[in-house]
């Protein structure tokens, strides 16, 4: 990116974020809250641009978009399978705790991959170890561990670790 | 036929609210509770919301997208405060049940 640039948009993902957020508020592109939301989302990520240290860079977004996808398709399923769950014996539930080793370095990556295991019905993230390479995850109902350790793995972490990488 | 589709999407997400609280309530153990409205949260309000865009889509002329924002703050904050409160939960080492199985190593 050329200097200037880098200079007056040191989160370009940030400032359209706010922007889209602000044109959503209003739920209006009319010319007005297009100039007003730049103007708001440009002043705030530059005026804020000192407590953002790391940069976030989005690679492949074709591959996040899919991760999106399956984030969604997996909600809808895993939302069921929970129902039966909760509606069911609850004697009957197996609950435990596992640590996933991460392999995504990322700041932004963990978090959206702790989001991620939250979202999705059965398992939520509850600690982060401090070095920052595993992640203790509590699932409502679990049989096997590993199988459930290599799922988060392979679906989430893996597309995850491409997409956000270190700039 | 719209408001077939609508009733549709607010009885479905009535249903895993409504599954989500009786979770709270009759789960055995914190973490285990903690389950239930994170999750209802999901599928629950997204069918609710999804509605809500139908309905403002199809009977005023301008396309309703509010609802993408809660969708977004929503999604954004029910994993955050799950995962605060489980790691308090961890930190004051509230009871579970016996029959969690704890992490391979500590």
């Amino acid at each position: 990116m050329r200097e200037p640039v880098k200079k007056f948009f040191p989160h370009p993902v940030l400032t359209l974020v706010l922007w889209g957020v602000w044109l959503l508020l209003h739920d209006t592109v009319a010319p007005g809250h297009l100039v007003l939301g730049f103007i708001l989302a440009f002043s705030i990520s530059l005026l804020t641009s000192g407590f953002w240290e790391e940069k976030v860079c989005i690679r492949a977004p074709l591959i996040l978009l899919r991760f999106l996808g399956i984030v969604l398709w997996d909600i809808l399923v895993a939302n069921v399978t929970v129902a039966k769950l909760i509606l069911g014996r609850s004697g009957k539930l197996k609950p435990g705790f596992f640590y996933v080793e991460l392999d995504i370095q990322t700041p932004v990556g963990i978090s959206i991959l702790a989001n991620t295991i939250s979202l999705t019905p059965g398992t939520v993230s509850c600690d982060l170890t401090e070095d920052r390479t595993r992640l203790l995850v509590h699932a409502l109902h679990v049989e096997d561990i590993p199988a459930m350790v290599k799922q988060i793995k392979e679906r989430y972490e893996a597309p995850l670790k491409e997409v956000f990488t270190e700039c | 036929m719209l408001e077939w589709i609508l009733s549709a999407l607010i009885v479905i997400g009535a249903f895993f609210t409504l599954v989500g609280s009786i979770g709270l309530y009759k789960l055995p153990d914190f973490f285990m509770r903690l389950h239930g409205p994170t999750k209802a949260t999901t599928l629950g309000v997204g069918a609710i919301l999804i509605a809500s865009v139908l309905y403002f889509s199809f009977t005023t002329s301008d396309i309703s997208l509010h609802e993408v924002l809660i969708t977004l703050f929503l999604f954004i904050t029910a994993p955050i405060s799950a995962h605060l409160m489980a790691k308090a939960a961890l930190h004051i080492r509230l009871k579970r049940v016996g029959r969690t199985r704890e992490p391979a190593d500590n």
